[in-house]
């Protein structure tokens, strides 16, 4: 195999590294022994040719899917297995390619679900809605209301989602994972199928997030202008092993890259 | 003009996110429910109490725990039967064992009975879903009757297999006429419906519609599907089995296991598919649907000078029940609440089409 | 002891068919459709009742002829009214309005053929037939019904199987099974295929029926029928054809044998009034296997992908 890239070092501790990780669904191999870390405060970039295992990578790391070997190292804990609530309660958010909301709910509904695991108060409280539970409601309504404001998205807060185009969507959903306050924020190509416009919008929350909340992030993306502009720094897969771990300008000359997308028997 | 919202700010969350949000729904509500505890006795017969009144309101009841269940948390069950003869039968035990109880008690006491049978039954689908937890409640549906039948302590050893309570009191005062079995009922369910209404509304809430919309999702925001599922079935039953006591007492008196058979379990179902799934006004609607057009069916043809055969109307309302299954779930899955939703949307603009 | 054991399980078996061949409907439907029609129960009593009155009227075969004809209509029916406008939802709404169509059925064809009970005469002798006399006091009892029963049944997974796997029409039932939109694009007529499809379910649910009919009688049962189908599916897996077969004689002789064999045990234990096991040992039954072992005895893994 390849050797990958020299790293070039950026600063930061490590916030979440796995190590040695293979996954295969019956025969089929989609992780071959990868291994990377995530810095925080760092934009991770994971990009590679379709069926390179980007997708399974963060499954892994989300705990949908259990590795056959390595582990994961989140905040210092090492596991080898882990289950998605465990994830979440930990501090990891994810978006999906195919947008996984609430079809049922309205967009201010869904983005409140999101506050559920910082929601205290019991079940007869709720019951009676009066006193603590309504004021712990009201509070939360209240952070929600900031990420409806962030991501610009009031006009549609009492829409049922299913009626909403695409783009915005993906943007609830962003909502959705933003208001668990995460550690990790896990986004699976938030930029697919939309517009120039829509990129940059995208774009640009992503970098606020970032900036801002000061939410790691690690992102799949196809489109290389974003990954070059958004990134810090940036791991390759194809085939389901890694095959380049360094900045994005590194990235765009590394011959085995070229070679992985153009298609070149290796 | 008479509908609308212009006009009114919300000037905080609570009340944007208060239970009716409009005014006018809220002076509704509150007037329906004036209308029923201090008009409607005024002229109801005993008739329109025995026969309408007070069965669509315990069937409501039903049929809001099962919404919680199915029309919720998407857990589909075909046990509520089942679970309203425990909530039947464990009411009367303890009346029978400890008569000094008060009623009110005795009934909570079968909504908890109800509640922990339903947990245990619930457990399944923490590893089944959708068509294949149905059949699992029908376990649940045809051993619960089957127990009640069979095991002769449920029933205090009757020689029939029917069991009966005698004159009811609460709080000293007799349930003896029809009015007021039917303003005790009033009063119960419409406690228990605001405590629905607050529910759904809550974290407990979302986080039933989250596991019944895409399960997946719902546990990468935190939500643990067993605590999901379980309380689901917890709440779902608990008022199931309040329902099953109040039917047994209050509208029945005497019964046996055959009241609450898989055709209950089925009637349930229906409502809340007709009423309209994951509403609570949806529940009512639904009962009173299903209540009314049996009774129609009954008076209509008379009225016109046609006869028809008891068994014929008997079969008319199984086709309508069914037709409108199937209409509703084509036309309309959100059932009659949905219609009643519409309405009130062109009402809103009422009388400016634009 | 022994030979009651035996008499129990062959008559449970026999049951057990039964049940097998009304399950069979509804695995031929889900296989070639992807839909579970519940209302596939109710249909074999509506063929039933069908093939029972207009045998009133006229010879036996013309009878049969005349109520395949209606099956398919009725299918058809189902299928343009119902089904095909309930594509894109999920399977619990499919199975709740199979459930409305049920009890629309269960109406209608009363109102339509009446509600008493029907005979069915096919002929057969009632003498039932004795075995093994020499080697059990008084035999083996055999209802030469059920054994008829049996034997069609036995033939009709015979003839089934051979139509899936070996000619072209079944090839094209599983590719239609298998990808709708796949299969259109190989050019596989659609309308054709369901037509086939409906009309095989159509000819065992009135395979079923008159057998049914004959040793029972012919009434509106729902629960009896189409909901006793539910765990044998279960058991045997939904997309299965043996499946039905041999969850049909487990649930058949295992229901027989709890009776009579497991209830006195338990009327002692627990001083209950009377038996009745067998209302609930099939559910309890599909119950367990859905809890260790879901799609049943032959059927397909399920496996959700993220």
């Amino acid at each position: 195999m390849r050797a990958p890239a020299a790293t070039t070092v950026v600063g930061g501790e490590v916030l979440l590294s796995v190590q040695n990780i293979s996954l295969a669904f019956g025969g089929v191999k989609a992780l071959q022994d990868v291994s990377f870390d995530i810095r925080k405060g760092e934009v991770r970039a994971i990009i590679g040719p379709n069926g390179a295992g980007k997708t399974s990578m963060l499954n892994v790391i989300n705990g949908f899917y259990q590795p056959q070997a390595g582990s994961i190292t989140f905040k210092g804990v090492t596991r080898s297995h882990m289950r998605p609530y465990e994830a979440a309660h930990g501090g990891i958010a994810r978006t999906f390619q195919n947008v996984a909301l609430f079809r049922g709910m309205t967009a201010l509904d869904n983005i409140m679900a999101g506050r559920t695991l910082k929601m205290r108060r019991g079940f007869f409280w709720q019951v009676l809605r009066l006193g603590p539970a309504l004021q712990e409601e009201m509070e939360h309504r209240l952070r929600v209301e900031e990420i409806i404001d962030f991501l610009e998205i009031q006009a549609i807060r009492k829409v049922p989602v299913g009626r909403l185009p695409y783009g915005l969507q993906k943007r609830v959903e962003l909502g959705r994972a933003l208001a668990m306050e995460p550690d990790l924020l896990l986004l699976d190509e938030p930029m697919a199928g939309m517009n120039l416009e829509e990129k940059e919008d995208m774009s640009r929350f992503i970098l606020d997030v970032n900036e801002h909340y000061g939410t790691t992030i690690a992102l799949i993306e196809h489109d290389m202008g974003v990954v070059m502009d958004l990134s810090d720094r940036v791991v390759v897969l194809d085939h389901g092993a890694k095959i380049a771990d360094a900045t994005p300008d590194e990235v765009k000359r590394d011959q085995n890259v070229i070679d992985a997308y153009l298609g070149v028997a290796h | 003009m008479l509908y609308r919202e212009a006009g009114q700010f919300k000037t905080s969350y609570a009340s944007d996110a208060a239970i009716f949000p409009i005014a006018q729904d809220r002076w509704f509500v509150i007037g329906l429910l004036l209308f029923g505890f201090f008009i409607l006795p005024l002229f109801a017969n005993q008739y329109l109490y025995t026969e309408v009144l007070i069965p669509v309101l315990i069937l409501s009841l039903a049929a809001i725990g099962l919404n919680i269940l199915t029309g919720y948390c998407g857990q589909l069950s075909l046990g509520t039967g089942g679970f309203m003869a425990v909530g039947a039968y464990a009411a009367y035990n303890l009346m029978l064992r400890v008569p000094e109880t008060n009623l009110i008690l005795v009934l909570l006491f079968g909504g908890l009975m109800a509640m922990l049978v339903g947990v245990l039954f619930g457990i399944p689908s923490l590893r089944i879903k959708g068509f294949y937890l149905a059949v699992a409640t029908l376990a649940a549906q045809f051993f619960i009757e089957w127990a009640f039948a069979r095991v002769k302590w449920f029933t205090n050893y009757a020689p029939s297999g029917s069991v009966a309570v005698g004159q009811l009191e609460v709080f000293g005062v007799a349930l003896d006429t029809p009015m007021k079995k039917y303003l005790f009922v009033l009063a119960m369910v419409a406690l228990l419906a605001l405590a629905a209404k607050n529910l759904v509304r809550s974290r407990l809430g979302r986080m039933w519609m989250a596991m019944r919309d895409m399960d997946i999702a719902a546990e990468i925001i935190g939500i643990r599907p067993l605590h999901a599922k379980l309380s689901a079935f917890a709440v779902s039953s608990f008022y199931i089995g309040i329902a099953g006591a109040l039917w047994a007492f209050l509208r029945l008196g005497s019964w046996e296991p055959l009241a609450f058979d898989i055709n209950r379990s089925f009637q349930i179902l229906f409502m809340i598919i007709i009423g309209g799934l994951g509403s609570i006004l949806g529940s009512f609607l639904g009962a009173a649907f299903i209540v009314l057009v049996p009774i129609f069916l009954n008076q209509f043809p008379g009225l016109l000078g046609i006869s028809m055969s008891t068994a014929l109307i008997s079969h008319l309302e199984f086709m309508i029940f069914g037709a409108m299954i199937v209409f509703f779930l084509i036309v309309e899955p959100h059932g009659l609440a949905r219609l009643w939703a519409i309405a009130k949307e062109k009402l809103r603009l009422w009388p400016f089409p634009y | 002891m022994l030979g009651q054991f035996i008499e129990t399980l062959i008559g449970g078996l026999l049951t057990g068919v039964l049940y097998a061949l009304v399950a069979l409907g509804f695995v031929l439907i889900f296989k070639a459709s992807g839909v579970f029609n519940f209302a596939q129960g109710a249909m074999v009593l509506f063929a039933a009742l069908a093939v029972a009155r207009l045998a009133e009227i006229m010879p036996l075969p013309f009878a049969i002829a005349i109520a395949i004809a209606i099956m398919i209509a009725l299918a058809y029916a189902i299928e343009f009214l119902v089904l095909r406008r309930l594509v894109n939802q999920e399977g619990i709404i499919l199975f709740m309005a199979t459930l409305g169509i049920t009890y629309f059925l269960e109406g209608f064809g009363q109102t339509v053929w009446g509600s008493d009970i029907y005979k069915i005469n096919l002929g057969i002798p009632r003498e039932p037939i004795f075995l093994f006399q020499g080697v059990f006091p008084g035999g083996i009892l055999l209802d030469r019904e059920e054994l008829l029963a049996a034997l069609v049944c036995a033939l009709l997974v015979a003839v089934l199987a051979v139509f899936f796997q070996v000619t072209r029409i079944g090839r094209a039932l599983r590719a239609v099974a298998d990808d709708h939109q796949a299969a259109q694009a190989v050019g596989i007529p659609l309308n054709y295929i369901w037509l086939i499809v409906w009309g095989v379910s159509g000819i065992v649910a009135i395979a079923a029926g008159m057998i049914w009919g004959s040793k029972l009688g012919v009434q509106f049962s729902i629960s009896l029928v189409a909901l006793k189908a539910l765990p044998v599916l279960i058991l045997g897996g939904l997309t299965s054809i043996p499946g039905a077969i041999v969850g049909g004689l487990i649930i058949g002789a295992g229901e027989k044998l709890a009776e009579v064999m497991l209830g006195p045990i338990l009327i002692r234990w627990f001083d209950l009034a009377g038996g009745g096991i067998e209302n609930w040992f099939a559910y309890v039954l599909a119950l367990i296997f859905l809890l260790f072992r879901p799609q049943g005895l032959f059927g397909e893994r399920i496996i959700e992908r993220v």
